[in-house]
């Protein structure tokens, strides 16, 4: 199994989350995201729990969930989330430049999307909606428009900075 | 029944009635459309896209999703429709291996019978790398899962989460990267999978097979200080002969007792015996329970995968479940005990037991921490068939013969064991002997019979010198939840649970010749079984002069110290799922 390590998990909570969406499958989507808000990800041992205990579904149908949706992730999230968003305009006014300068920056192992450290986690999006502001990035929640790869630079050296 | 309607298949006025699709429509027309994905018991579900039909003025449908309409104008061998069937054969084939001379299901496999109708040369696709194809996962004792020819119909879902309602394999990822798997990259061994067999049974390629073990039982027929003896389970004489150009319910058990003499097995027995002596054992146990109160109701416990599962997700009602043994394992247990005692040269350690059984499951039984070195290989009713035809034995030609005493023969109770309802039929006939000393004026429970999708719940009640007990039968564990939650309720009104865990009974069974295809070829087998039941001399278990030997000569009377020693076992808590540590 992969070398992930095991999250404390409060099932009461997860409980609580169930009950709120009525144990329903149909509700299955959300309950995932709000259980990815709490935790930045969805550990196994949550995937089997809520497999089991909706009736309708099993661990092997919610890991076909999440693994369908590129939102949800299967292992934790870095501290700084950055989104490069790829859709149609920011991929014209070159998002990829400014994606291949971040991973220059911060490289990450093949096949994995957050570095070892925990610090970031790297993902593509497909449009954020501000296309006016192409190519955007956005990283926790605050979107920088307009980005190059000098900028991009920049930004990260800060957090970087930030984080010592 | 609804009224005859009509519409037209190339032309041809073709009647309907209550067809869901216009695949069955045509089917029962004499009109085959090619199919991979399509199993009547299952959902419809579209995927494969083989069985595309033209409706006139309406384009190019699935018959499996399209139902039927009045006047409906439908073709099924267009040029255009040839041209795309042969277009999903390619692409299929396209992230197939298609290493077919390797494969076990080479032979019986629907995409190279479809690719070689469809005259299927070339691919204009390049090959996947050999290195590219997803590992094998040979983790379980049962099923061995290639997903290098899997071509993504979605068959093994549906049928483990609609029959079984565990759903161990699901879809995950998508696009091209979709795979068929269990949950996070885990091997079925170390999933909630019971080995049913219903995902292998309706595989229509090799990427789900059952597990092979004729290596095995070769080596073992060759060593001449081994003594091989064989148990043949009631329902492979009802399916086996499929192999070999018989109709499914044809009954050809005395071939097959012929063929595992010729194959070298130095001792030929039937699973039927020990049917008869599994009888005895929980008859007695149920009686016992009646009369005493408690741990009732009882739950059968011949079929493994619904032992595992109790053992999975009820542990803490396993008290319910009969302690006696599954037939294949009291026989085995008996003959190594007991052979030595009757025939010359047999002692505990060079026999070697193998057992027929329809079953993928029993492969795990057999394995199991309180069963090892009983059994010691099990071989389904396919792989039977297919030694068979290894050794270049004319099935059609070969002689009908008895098998051996003193585990040879059995009556019309323990050959009824292989259809659901038939186990609960023969508990009450033996019970109903024990309590009262007589036997049923009618011994046909004709209300627990049938095992077709709409009697996959059945009940009856008997009424035993006053005493009413009631009995449910289920087969599918889906149906088996239902009955256990009413006992959790404590809604259930039944004393006995009799549980298969295939669809329609074991006759229905993983290990057996796929039937899957077409509903009524289990009903066959059934009806092969019930025939045999009504043609036999001794109908009740306890009534088998052999069984009734066994006691006098070794066993004393059911239940007794040695009876349970030798055919009783026990269950223990299995839950996996690593939240239950914390969980409190």
């Amino acid at each position: 199994m992969s070398a992930e390590t095991k999250t404390k998990i409060d099932f009461h909570q997860i409980d609580e989350i169930l009950e709120s969406f009525g144990y329903d499958k149909t509700n299955l989507i959300m309950i995932l995201q709000k259980i990815q808000s709490i935790y930045k990800y969805l550990p196994q041992d949550i995937i089997t729990y809520v497999g089991d205990k909706i009736e309708g579904l099993s661990p092997a149908s919610v890991y076909g969930v999440i693994t369908f949706y590129a939102q949800f992730s299967l292992e934790p999230k870095g501290k700084y989330e950055i989104k490069v968003c790829d859709g149609t305009a920011c991929h014209v006014r070159g998002s990829m430049p400014v994606l291949e300068e971040i991973k220059k920056k911060i490289p990450l192992e093949k096949g994995r999307m957050t570095t070892k450290d925990g610090l970031f986690s790297i993902e593509t999006v497909s449009c954020l909606g501000a296309c006016g502001l192409a190519p955007a990035v956005v990283i926790n929640d605050k979107v920088y428009p307009q980005m190059t790869p000098a900028a991009i630079s920049i930004i990260i050296d800060t957090l970087l900075k930030e984080d010592e | 029944m609804t009224d005859k309607k009509t519409l037209f298949i190339n032309d041809t006025e073709v009647g309907f009635t209550d067809e869901k699709n216009v695949l069955e429509v045509a089917r029962h027309a004499g009109i085959n459309i090619p199919t991979l994905c399509y199993r009547p018991d299952l959902t419809f579900y579209g995927a494969c896209r083989m069985c595309v039909v033209e409706q006139v003025g309406r384009g190019i449908q699935a018959a499996c999703t399209l139902p039927p309409k009045e006047g409906m104008q439908i073709r099924t061998n267009t040029t255009e429709i040839r041209k795309i069937r042969k277009n999903v054969i390619e692409l299929l084939l396209a992230r197939h291996n298609r290493e077919c001379t390797l494969c076990t299901k080479s032979g019986s496999c629907d995409l190279q019978k479809f690719a070689l109708e469809y005259g299927i040369t070339e691919i204009r696709y390049e090959k996947i790398k050999e290195e590219d194809f997803p590992k094998i996962d040979n983790s379980s004792l049962s099923i061995s899962r290639d997903m290098s020819k899997c071509i993504l119909c979605g068959a093994c879902i549906r049928a483990c989460s609609e029959f079984q309602g565990i759903g161990v394999l699901g879809f995950s990822k998508r696009g091209a990267d979709t795979q068929i798997q269990p949950m996070a990259g885990y091997n079925l061994a170390e999933v909630d999978c019971v080995n049913c067999g219903q995902c292998v049974s309706v595989c229509p390629t090799g990427a789900l097979t059952v597990k092979p073990n004729i290596s095995e039982v070769m080596d073992a027929l060759c060593d001449y200080n081994i003594k091989t003896v064989i148990q043949i389970a009631p329902s492979v004489r009802v399916a086996l002969g499929e192999m070999f150009g018989l109709k499914p319910g044809d009954n050809s058990i005395k071939k097959i007792y012929a063929a595992a003499k010729k194959i070298g097995f130095n001792l030929v027995f039937d699973t039927n015996f020990s049917a008869d002596l599994t009888i005895m054992e929980e008859a007695h146990e149920f009686v016992e329970r009646v009369s005493k109160g408690e741990n009732l109701p009882l739950f059968t416990s011949c079929c493994p995968a619904w032992v595992r599962y109790m053992e999975l997700k009820h542990p803490d009602m396993l008290n319910h479940l009969s302690s006696a043994k599954s037939p294949q394992g009291m026989l085995s247990a008996v003959m190594k005990r007991i052979l030595p005692k009757e025939y010359e040269g047999y002692t505990k350690e060079n026999i070697r037991v193998v057992s027929v059984m329809p079953c993928t499951a029993k492969k795990y039984e057999a394995n199991r921490d309180e069963l090892l070195g009983q059994t010691d290989y099990v071989l389904t009713t396919y792989e039977f068939a297919k030694l068979i035809q290894s050794q270049g034995i004319d099935f059609d030609k070969l002689e009908e013969i008895e098998a051996d005493s003193p585990f040879g023969t059995y009556s019309g109770g323990g050959t009824i064991f292989g259809a659901s309802g038939g186990v609960a039929e023969a508990a009450v006939r033996t019970a109903y002997n024990m309590i009262t000393g007589e036997n049923l004026d009618d011994i046909n429970i004709v209300a627990l019979r049938g095992v077709d999708e709409h009697s996959r719940s059945k009940e009856a009640q008997i009424d035993i010198k006053g005493k009413k007990v009631k009995i449910r039968v289920v087969s599918t564990l889906v149906e088996a939840e239902k009955a256990v939650q009413e006992v959790i309720k404590g809604t259930a009104d039944f004393q006995m649970l009799e549980v298969m865990a295939c669809p329609g009974g074991c006759i229905n069974g993983g290990g057996q010749p796929s039937g899957c295809k077409d509903s009524q070829t289990k009903v066959k087998r059934s009806i092969g079984l019930y025939k045999e039941d009504e043609a036999l001399p001794i109908r009740n278990s306890h009534q088998n002069p052999d069984i009734i030997k066994l006691y006098e000569k070794y066993l004393e009377k059911p239940g007794s110290e040695l009876a349970h020693k030798l055919l009783h076992t026990t269950f223990s808590n299995k839950k996996t799922g690593s939240y239950t540590d914390f969980s409190k």
